[in-house]
């Protein structure tokens, strides 16, 4: 970015220096010094609506808005005047005229913008004495509800829905004091429900389906921590009373994610208090699962564990982490794995080749892998395959607004007629699963394509090459060989090309960072890495095998063979993703699961012991795009418990029988301790996790003589997820099921 | 502008201003159409002749559309810095029945009203501004001793709370406020605290408004409140003396 003139003004008889361009509002606010607003947001088309911002600016007949106003060099803005001050009271005595002042029954009451400022600034006495306007509440949608009354005609809502979302559902109807928000179905909505609308209204006039006439806000404890949904990893804010989650949404506007939230983030969490959650460890007597103490669950599962391992050995055994576990979860699973059972037998439901991508990049990796901030800063775009606006809302929203804020060019290589095409310069239409014969044509003019498809392709490089800082985001179309493409083509590139890969949950990214994969250790290196292994080993104790282990499908393949006779599942549903539902557990001797529900791989285990979800956790968690944020625990439910003391108790209980050494880890901080040392990358300051921030890991990968990175077909799969569904823990969110959008396609 | 491009009527946000940035982002020039029927005679006669019609600082003719109480309403083009009175007694014809004006306004509903005492004046801006109104659209409106100040002021409230678009907040609940409260004082619901309030919060819109829609309404609301004060008082002793002006500006 060009170095930006500064100017001098001053505020209040205070000398303020701001880069040229800056709003007289942005000016006082760096400051400290508070010019109250409605209509201004930052990052949204400005409006003057509200006039709550007038300041006085000398030489200015008139009082000025700050929000439209450009600061300019020597200007004199007074912002605490008796004019100012007399304004801002008359102008909250004009909005409060038609103002139901119902706030002992509002939900916004004790958090909203405009009590604040009339108890700041307002009069404390009411002239006005005629009748208001009134117009009963509607019902937009299961989510959504609009009381015109409160409406303040802001038009955040309006503005965030059109600019921020480009969903366009929310309009203005009628006119003068009866002009209200009208929705874009005549009487209800229909559109992405993201609530955003709801968050920005600084009143009551649009609140939430699943938190209205809840509670009071003050009567609740908020926790941040990270949305367990898509891979983007949003900060998110709980908002808990007795345990139990009211509300989530990012109410301090911080983290990679600053006011974005999408409807998983802001309205999928009811799953917590599911009525099908498993609250008692199980164990299969016969047919059937039935409930049993922790004690004895915790004996069966050692003592069948060592059973089969007297029996059958290491190889016999096989190892299923999660998407949704947090880090230090994953690292014990397969700590458990290569340590204590001896096997690299331990994978999980993988969405995005991130060994790929760190493999393809090789030394390269650490300032190569795009942060979310990076890509709204990014100057072009390239999107390869997935669609952003359904599967990765975050990413979405940060193109967008990087469009939207710096005229950001965006390429895109697609088979589908994905949302973001409206906003594309550049759209190349591949035939399904083509994605990476477009990439090997753009990286070296190879291959048979279409005539029209070349024409596109020759536009886009063309675009491509004409920018400088390129950020590449591409899906789980694109996996091992196509991914050295896409990079050997972004390497020509002029300027700097960064790269994020996009998969689908809160810890996809985490649990192969991690380890959780058959043929890497936690930070990718080869499992036939002496050094890399012996490492581990003094850490772990044990011996770790050097031949890589069977991937998750062959894990299932062997089940059904009978060649495997143990699987170990956390937190993941295998008999349903592998395509092997129906054939039920196979051969396997002994099937133990980790679960909130009885899913298809938990109704046929031996035992399940119930866990707790990422909302009931501290730990972290790695977004797709490597960056590390903190879980803390928000909800808490009666009888699960957390995946970190699950496999820290079996770890005891194998000790006792003398597999293995137990995990002496006390917390999930004291294994992200050991991660912080041990896990290239993961070497990261706690300072900005500690604040509720991220953290961008920097994993470094030494090439050790391997080809690049062949992955089999089908081995990387995205569920392809859209915005109300979240694989199997998306069937539990009754509210997002209930929605009507949630049933036809986006 | 919005409303060509297709848009709800909200002003813009200026600068930049329409010969800058107008209708889809072109430069744009919006001329009223007494503007351009001044085009003709200046092509005709010349930039000279068409300015010495006027007065050496108020060059020109102007359209006026002189309505109310007026034996001949009507639009008539007239040179700038006519006499005020001779116009409205000699060219429209003078009040009818013998009835003595109480008020005028200058130039449209957002002008600040006249006393009969104040329109001896020459009709240019220079010094109707000095009188303490405007020309403005040109819209002259005759009001007789009969017509009720209090309704006037509520008629003209009820046009500006009609036409408030809805995008500013002194605006739009301003107008409809003084609207609410005009048509109680006027139906005998007044309490004598009102008549200054109202005065007030017409000045509270004075001025903060996005676009001059909310002058437009305040300045003729402060001037009534001024100057017939006394009506005001009037009615809080009771029924309406006088005439509605809705005979006067029609209604809706």
């Amino acid at each position: 970015m060009a170095e930006q003139k500064l100017i001098k003004l001053k505020i209040n008889e205070r000398e303020v220096q701001v880069p040229q361009g800056t709003l007289v509002i942005e000016a006082t606010r760096r400051i400290g010094t508070e010019v109250p607003s409605f209509c201004y947001y930052p990052g949204l088309s400005l409006q003057a609506a509200c006039r709550m911002c007038l300041v006085e600016v000398e030489k200015m007949p008139k009082l000025q808005t700050a929000c439209t106003l450009v600061a300019s060099e020597g200007m004199i803005v007074r912002t605490d005047t008796e004019q100012v001050r007399q304004a801002r009271k008359y102008m909250l005595e004009f909005l409060l005229t038609n103002h139901p002042l119902d706030c002992p029954v509002c939900d916004k009451g004790g958090e909203c913008e405009l009590q604040d400022m009339v108890f700041r600034y307002g009069a404390d006495t009411s002239r006005f004495v005629e009748e208001k306007i009134h117009r009963p509440e509607e019902k937009w949608s299961e989510l959504v509800y609009y009381d015109a009354p409160r409406c303040i005609l802001c038009f955040r809502c309006v503005r965030v829905c059109d600019e921020g979302m480009d969903v366009k559902a929310l309009g203005v109807g009628m006119r003068g004091a009866n002009s209200v928000i009208i929705p874009n179905r005549q009487d209800h909505l229909e559109c992405e429900e993201c609530g955003m609308c709801i968050d920005i209204c600084p009143v009551g006039a649009l609140t939430s389906g699943t938190y209205r006439y809840k509670t009071r806000p003050w009567e609740m404890n908020y926790v941040s921590t990270v949305c367990t949904h898509c891979s983007n990893g949003c900060k998110t804010t709980l908002s808990v009373r007795n345990h139990e989650i009211l509300r989530s949404n990012n109410r301090d506007l911080s983290g990679i994610n600053k006011d974005f939230l999408c409807v998983k983030g802001r309205f999928g969490f009811d799953f917590t208090k599911h009525a099908e959650r498993i609250k008692q460890p199980m164990v299969r007597k016969g047919d059937k699962l039935y409930p049993v103490s922790w004690e004895e669950a915790a004996q069966t599962a050692a003592a069948k564990l060592k059973a089969v391992y007297d029996a059958s050995g290491s190889d016999a055994f096989g190892f299923i982490g999660s998407n949704r576990t947090s880090n230090e979860e994953n690292y014990l699973l397969q700590r458990l794995a290569r340590a204590t059972f001896g096997t690299n037998n331990v994978d999980h439901h993988r969405t995005a080749d991130y060994t790929g991508l760190v493999t393809a990049l090789g030394h390269g990796a650490s300032d190569s892998l795009l942060t979310m901030e990076q890509l709204y800063q990014a100057k072009a775009v390239l999107l390869v395959g997935n669609d952003p606006t359904n599967q990765n809302p975050l990413v979405g929203w940060q193109i967008r607004s990087a469009i939207r804020h710096f005229g950001t060019k965006l390429f895109v290589i697609n088979a589908n007629e994905i949302k973001l095409k409206r906003k594309t310069t550049q759209f190349a239409r591949v035939a399904p699963d083509q994605e990476a014969a477009a990439l090997r044509w753009l990286a070296h003019e190879e291959g048979q394509l279409p005539t029209e498809l070349v024409e596109q392709l020759v536009q886009l490089k063309a675009g491509l090459e004409a920018e400088s800082d390129v950020a590449v985001v591409f899906g789980a179309e694109i996996s091992g060989a196509a991914i050295a493409q896409l990079v050997a083509f972004g390497s020509k590139l002029p300027g700097k090309t960064r790269y994020m890969a996009l998969g689908d949950y809160a810890n996809s990214r985490g649990a192969a960072d991690m380890g959780v994969l058959p043929d890497r250790l936690p930070g990718y290196s080869y499992v036939d890495n002496a050094g890399a292994r012996e490492a581990f080993e003094r850490l772990w104790g044990g011996v770790i095998p050097s031949k890589p282990g069977q991937t998750a499908p062959q894990m299932i393949d062997a089940a059904q063979a009978g060649a495997l006779k143990a699987l170990y599942v956390v937190g993941a549903n295998p008999l349903m993703h592998f395509g092997t539902l129906g054939l039920g557990r196979g051969k396997l001797e002994l099937l133990i699961v980790h679960e909130m529900f009885l899913t298809e791989t938990a109704k046929v285990a031996d035992i399940v012991f119930p866990a707790a979800s990422a909302y009931e956790k501290d730990g972290t968690v790695t977004n797709t795009s490597g960056e590390i944020q903190m879980l803390h625990k928000g909800a808490e439910v009666m009888g699960p418990r957390t995946d970190f003391d699950l496999l820290r108790i079996l770890s005891h209980q194998l000790e006792k029988l003398g597999l293995g050494k137990s995990f002496h880890y006390k917390t999930p901080a004291a294994v992200f301790e050991e991660i912080r040392k041990a896990v290239s990358g993961y070497n990261v300051q706690p300072a900005g996790l500690l604040t509720g921030g991220a953290e961008p890991t920097r994993v470094e990968f030494a090439r050790n003589g391997h080809a690049p990175y062949e992955v089999p077909v089908g081995l990387i799969r995205s569920a392809k997820d859209t915005l109300f569904t979240s694989g199997t823990l998306g069937r539990f969110c009754t509210m997002m099921e209930s929605l009507p959008e949630a049933k036809t396609e986006p | 502008m919005e409303s060509l491009e297709g848009k709800r009527g909200y002003p813009r946000i200026k600068p930049p201003f329409p010969a800058v940035v107008g209708l889809y982002g072109c430069p744009t020039i919006i001329n009223n159409v007494e503007t351009l029927s001044a085009v003709p005679s200046i092509i005709r006669e010349g930039g000279e002749a068409y300015a010495n019609r006027g007065t050496p600082r108020n060059g020109g003719t102007r359209m006026l559309c002189i309505a109310g109480h007026v034996n001949k309403p009507g639009i008539y083009e007239v040179p700038l810095g006519m006499n005020m009175k001779k116009f409205i007694y000699e060219v429209a014809g003078g009040i009818p029945r013998g009835k003595k004006l109480k008020a005028v306004i200058p130039g449209g509903s957002s002008c600040p009203l006249m006393t009969a005492d104040e329109i001896d004046i020459p009709m240019d801006y220079d010094s109707v501004a000095k009188a303490g109104s405007m020309l403005g659209s040109g819209g002259m409106v005759i009001m007789d001793e009969d017509t009720c100040m209090v309704d006037m002021a509520r008629r003209i409230m009820h046009f500006y709370a009609h036409e408030s678009c809805g995008w500013c907040i002194p605006c739009r609940e301003g107008t409809t406020w003084l609207r609410k409260t005009l048509e109680r004082f006027h139906a005998g619901l007044g309490r004598p605290e009102d008549i200054d309030m109202i005065a007030e919060l017409a000045k509270n819109m004075l001025g903060r408004t996005f676009c001059p829609l909310g002058d437009a309404a305040a300045m003729p609301t402060i001037s009534i409140m001024q100057k017939w004060r006394g009506e005001f008082e009037e009615h809080l002793k009771g029924r309406c003396a006088y005439k509605s002006a809705e005979a006067l500006v029609g209604s809706r």
